[in-house]
């Protein structure tokens, strides 16, 4: 049985929201945050182990479905929020220290951050699709007040698309849950089951594929707009620049991940009632344009954190083509893509959300010489994008080559666009943080140290990842790749 | 004549050829003395109209020395028109020999007619106020005849006919159905119905400002007889609307030829269903306020859509 | 071909529901898109109630009223305090004009209905076509979104979406399970007070809740 272990995980990040909400404004607010994601951390992994080694189960009255597919997610989103945790403790001292946030605005994000956190957590967890759409609206609405909590214009500006493209977003995939719930209720009746995925996967077969094919069209655009894929990307470069910097570490890092989840939850349902790959290539359609078009944006940008959210959004894009391709190898890939993007991902956002409070600016032509101002940063920034733009030992080269090879077989006309727009994201990304690191600067070494261990952890997971791959977790992916199929 | 039937048919339409006609001004006078009553005044009572064609009749007719010919015979073919229009509209009884030829398509072909020619004769006599009714008129037709039609297919696609004799049988035969999209329609059909007659929101009829003024820009330079036809026609034009309004929704109680005893009953229904249609009409006059000619596309652009969105949820529900 | 009256009565009842969206569509008024957004409420709460009626399903009976509540009270309730706070009773500003919105909505009606006319033929009889009324709904709001230029419009447009959603929820579907509907209904009330934050929080940056103020995040 599994109800304790997700008990814990569950319940750990909603007391703490509450007990945050309470106490958000005390001194040892942020010691809290980041006990009670350790704690979700510790739980996540109790619930891993016993997911490992009892298989897929269901628990709460089917109400909850963790199989291996899910708990990875599962162990991932806790982990990085465990870190990103760490990270912000530090960093929002500082500032909160310069003057940029105030104690009340601390006290709304620790309790946030906790909420956003279990939302997220019972949105991957969930068996439910109506509850999957609600926990993703709930870390929707959590995520906004994240993201405005500097209360300047431009935060709230970010804010308000945000909110409005994914509320539009959410609210399409929402009516494609609904067309879902009009098919299933044919073959599994009214009440509760027809929306429980463990009940529709019984009966895919016999779900009426014009209403399915049409759902998922509406979950794919609806959850594709929090996933970031192109066109419906406008909000997530603008979230990322304006929010605090974990809160961009864990949005680009995470949610993105759940809504991806949600997405593949759907396809395999989908695939399932209609027997053909009309699923899998929408989803290497919009994946495929997603990667292109950021891409192209990469060079344009001049704030260091859009640039990154651009990398996001093409990585994202990414992963949902080679989920679309479907086959062992592609989703294996793909699932490996998504834990290296992850840990990567927010690793930079840490080293560059010190790098900022440094400089005092996002404009990356005023970000000089960061190896001179302070070498961990510099080193950090450097490292992380040679992990981001697939330098060889690093975990990310080893997931892109493997989703480009399976390109290459299965459709091979998508790889040359596919090496050219990885090409041009190089390109753009290298020559921007290179003279960053290294350019000449006037400016001093600030007084804070920067608490940059959760950066070189999550590295360190990548680097060790690229070079070798331990076989428990080449297995689990292995058995999460066939969940999926 | 060798059937008895064919007889009754004919008698029938006499009846109602000859009943429009001196109905129309009653309705007109019930209309405008519902307004008074409204507005708190005493009013000029039902008859008013009467005397008002009884005094144009008797005067002598002024004709601009400008005038061609269409001058002359416009108001004796919009009078012709307008008394078709409303004897072939089945109201009192289905089935007869004039409303056999017309459907509902020929109708408004009818009323088409009717306006060009009052809009030319405007146009005739080369007075600026003359055009610029006629424009304006033409601007309001142009938008309120496919809005027109529309609801007219819609009831059309209901019954599966044109003829209007059918879908007045079809509906009154039915049990009752909720037609959404015959909710539509009629909506459409009233806003439609104020447009087209020259009534409140769009035109004013018993005002004389240049600025707002349509249908009586048109007849400005008409005296006499022929502004007593132009007159009737318009109360004949009102009377043919409601009448159409009263054909689509609300046809029960019509009878079939030759149901002698049937026609008190008949007539007295759609006596009452005039006067409540009147007092609406009168009601819904005096809630709104003339809007500006300018908003005129707007306003019939709803109607159009409400009718169009009657057809489409014809479409989607069938029903 | 004849159906029960009471399910006539839902396809009525649908047919007013698009008719409000097109309504709202058309409104220039604030404080009437309020009310028009009440009116929507209205009729959601009535369908559900027919529908749950008709199917003597109890759980919708607890949806009706929560959308009675909701929806028809304390939603509009809540918009007309805020407009009373911030002051702004003006006229709505779109940014297409009115006539070429609604055509471009009798386009995305014809669009949607053709979507839906497959799943239509699928479902017996009783609500065919609701789904496709629903869709209909949802992308008039989305439209309404896009066009308008004041962030309480928006709002509205975005409230109206969620409302035709849950038409789609609870009468072509009748009915999710309940615990959905509840989450459904906390979320949107969470962000309805949410917006209300951004209200104050964005005038008093902005010094007007005009959203084109709001371009300055753009790609070069």
């Amino acid at each position: 049985m599994i109800d304790l272990q997700l008990l814990a995980l569950l319940a750990t990040p909603l007391t703490g929201g509450i007990v945050l909400a309470v106490f958000g404004s005390r001194s040892w607010a942020a010691e809290l945050n980041s006990l009670m994601s350790g704690c979700t951390f510790v739980a996540s992994v109790l619930l891993t182990i016993a997911v490992i080694d009892s298989g897929p189960q269901v628990a709460f009255k089917e109400q909850f479905f963790i199989d291996q597919f899910n708990v990875f997610l599962v162990a991932l989103t806790a982990f990085v929020a465990f870190t990103t945790s760490l990270f912000s403790r530090p960093y929002m001292r500082i500032e909160q220290h310069h003057g940029k946030l105030s104690t009340s605005m601390l006290h709304l994000y620790y309790s946030m951050y906790q909420l956003f956190t279990f939302a997220m957590l019972v949105a991957l967890t969930t068996n439910n699709m109506g509850i999957i759409w609600v926990a993703m609206e709930a870390a929707t609405l959590t995520t906004v007040l994240l993201v405005s909590l500097y209360r300047t214009p431009a935060s709230l500006e970010a804010a308000w698309k945000y909110f409005i493209l994914c509320g539009v977003g959410i609210a399409l995939a929402l009516f494609g849950t609904i067309l879902l719930y009009f098919a299933a209720e044919r073959v599994l009746g009214d009440g509760g089951t027809a929306l429980l995925w463990t009940h529709l996967n019984e009966v895919k077969g016999s779900l009426e594929p014009t209403v399915l094919k049409l759902a998922f069209v509406f979950l794919l655009v609806g959850y594709g707009t929090k996933i970031g894929l192109v066109p419906l990307h406008s909000w997530l470069p603008d979230a990322h620049a304006e929010g605090p910097t974990p809160v961009s570490a864990v949005l680009s890092g995470l949610l993105l991940n759940v809504a991806l989840c949600a997405v593949m939850r759907s396809k395999v349902l989908v695939d399932g009632s209609l027997g053909n790959h009309f699923a899998g290539n929408l989803m290497m359609g919009f994946g495929l344009l997603s990667v292109v078009v950021a891409a192209l944006f990469l060079s344009r940008q001049k704030d260091i954190k859009r640039m990154f959210a651009y990398s996001s959004i093409e990585h994202m894009g990414l992963i949902t083509f080679a989920f679309g391709m479907g086959g062992q190898v592609a989703t294996f890939a793909a699932l490996l893509h998504m834990t290296m993007h992850s840990l990567t991902k927010s690793a930079i956002f840490f080293t560059v959300g010190h790098a900022v409070q440094k400089m005092g600016t996002q404009q990356m032509d005023r970000i000089r010489g960061l190896m001179h101002v302070s070498p961990t940063v510099g080193w950090g920034l450097m490292l992380g994008t040679f992990a981001i733009l697939g330098m060889p030992p690093f975990g990310v080269f080893a997931s892109e080559f493997l989703i480009i090879t399976t390109a290459m077989h299965d459709y091979p006309w998508t790889t040359p666009i596919l090496v050219a727009a990885l090409g041009i994201a190089f390109a753009a990304i290298f020559g921007r943080v290179q003279p960053m690191v290294f350019g000449e600067t006037s400016a001093k070494s600030l007084p804070h140290p920067p608490a940059l261990i959760p950066v070189f952890i999550h590295l360190l997971l990548v680097l060790i990842l690229g070079l070798y791959m331990p076989d428990y977790l080449a297995g689990w992916y292995r058995q999460a790749a066939a969940l999926l199929g | 004549m060798r059937n008895p039937e064919q007889i009754f048919a004919i008698l029938f339409q006499l009846t109602q050829l000859l009943l429009v006609v001196l109905a129309a001004p009653l309705l007109t006078g019930w209309v405008n003395q519902c307004q008074a009553w409204l507005q708190n005044r005493s009013g000029a009572g039902v008859l008013q109209p009467y005397r008002v064609l009884h005094k144009l009749f008797h005067k002598d007719a002024l004709i601009a020395d400008n005038a061609s010919w269409l001058f002359r015979i416009t108001p004796y073919i919009v009078f012709g028109c307008m008394w078709l229009a409303a004897a072939i509209i089945p109201i009192i009884a289905v089935d007869l020999p004039f409303s056999r030829a017309a459907d509902v398509i020929a109708l408004v072909g009818v009323f088409a007619l009717a306006r060009m020619f009052i809009a030319l004769a405007a146009m005739d006599i080369g007075t600026s106020f003359g055009s610029m009714g006629a424009r304006r008129e033409m601007l309001v037709s142009f938008l309120a005849e496919p809005a027109l039609l529309m609801v007219l297919f819609t009831s059309s696609l209901i019954s599966h006919s044109t003829q209007l004799t059918h879908i007045v049988e079809t509906f009154a035969h039915y049990k009752f159905i909720l037609y959404p999209s015959l909710a539509f329609a009629s909506v459409a059909f009233v806003m439609i119905l104020l447009a087209e007659n020259a009534r409140i929101p769009v035109d004013n009829p018993s005002t004389h400002l240049e600025l707002t003024m349509i249908h009586e820009a048109m007849i400005l330079e008409y005296s006499a007889r022929h502004l007593a036809l132009i007159e009737w026609a318009a109360s004949l034009k009102l009377f043919a609307y409601i009448s159409i309004g009263i054909a689509l929704f609300l046809p029960h109680g019509i009878i079939g030829v030759g149901n002698w005893a049937g026609l008190p009953l008949a007539v007295g229904l759609l006596l009452g269903k005039l006067m409540l249609a009147g007092a609406g009409l009168a009601l819904l006059e005096a809630m709104m306020a003339k809007m500006r000619i300018f908003r005129a596309p707007e306003f019939l652009g709803t109607a159009f859509l409400l009718a169009v969105l009657g057809l489409l949820i014809h479409f989607l529900l069938g029903a | 071909m004849q159906i029960p009256l009471i399910l006539q009565f839902v396809n009525l009842l649908a047919s007013l529901l698009l008719l409000v969206v097109f309504a709202m569509l058309a409104q220039r008024r604030i404080l009437s898109l309020i009310n028009l957004f009440a009116w929507q409420g209205g009729i959601l709460a009535l369908s559900t109630f027919v529908v749950a009626y008709s199917t003597a399903q109890h759980h919708l009976y607890y949806s009706a009223g929560l959308t009675l509540i909701l929806k028809v009270l304390l939603l509009p309730w809540l918009l007309h305090r805020l407009i009373r706070k911030l002051n702004v009773r003006w006229d709505v500003e779109t940014l297409i004009n009115i006539p070429t919105t609604m055509l471009v909505g009798i386009g995305l009606v014809i669009f949607s209905f053709n979507l839906a006319a497959p799943i239509s033929q699928l479902s017996e009889g009783i609500t065919r076509g609701l789904i496709g009324i629903a869709l209909a709904s949802v992308l008039l709001s989305l439209l309404m979104m896009l066009t308008r230029r004041k962030a309480v419009s928006q709002v509205v447009a975005f409230l109206s979406l969620e409302n035709s959603l849950f038409f789609a929820a609870t009468s072509a579907t009748q009915g999710m399970p309940l615990v959905v509907e509840f989450g459904i209904a906390l979320d949107v009330l969470v962000a309805t007070f949410i917006f209300g934050i951004f209200f104050f929080q964005i005038r008093e940056t902005f010094e007007s809740l005009d959203i084109t103020n709001m371009e300055k995040l753009k790609d070069d």
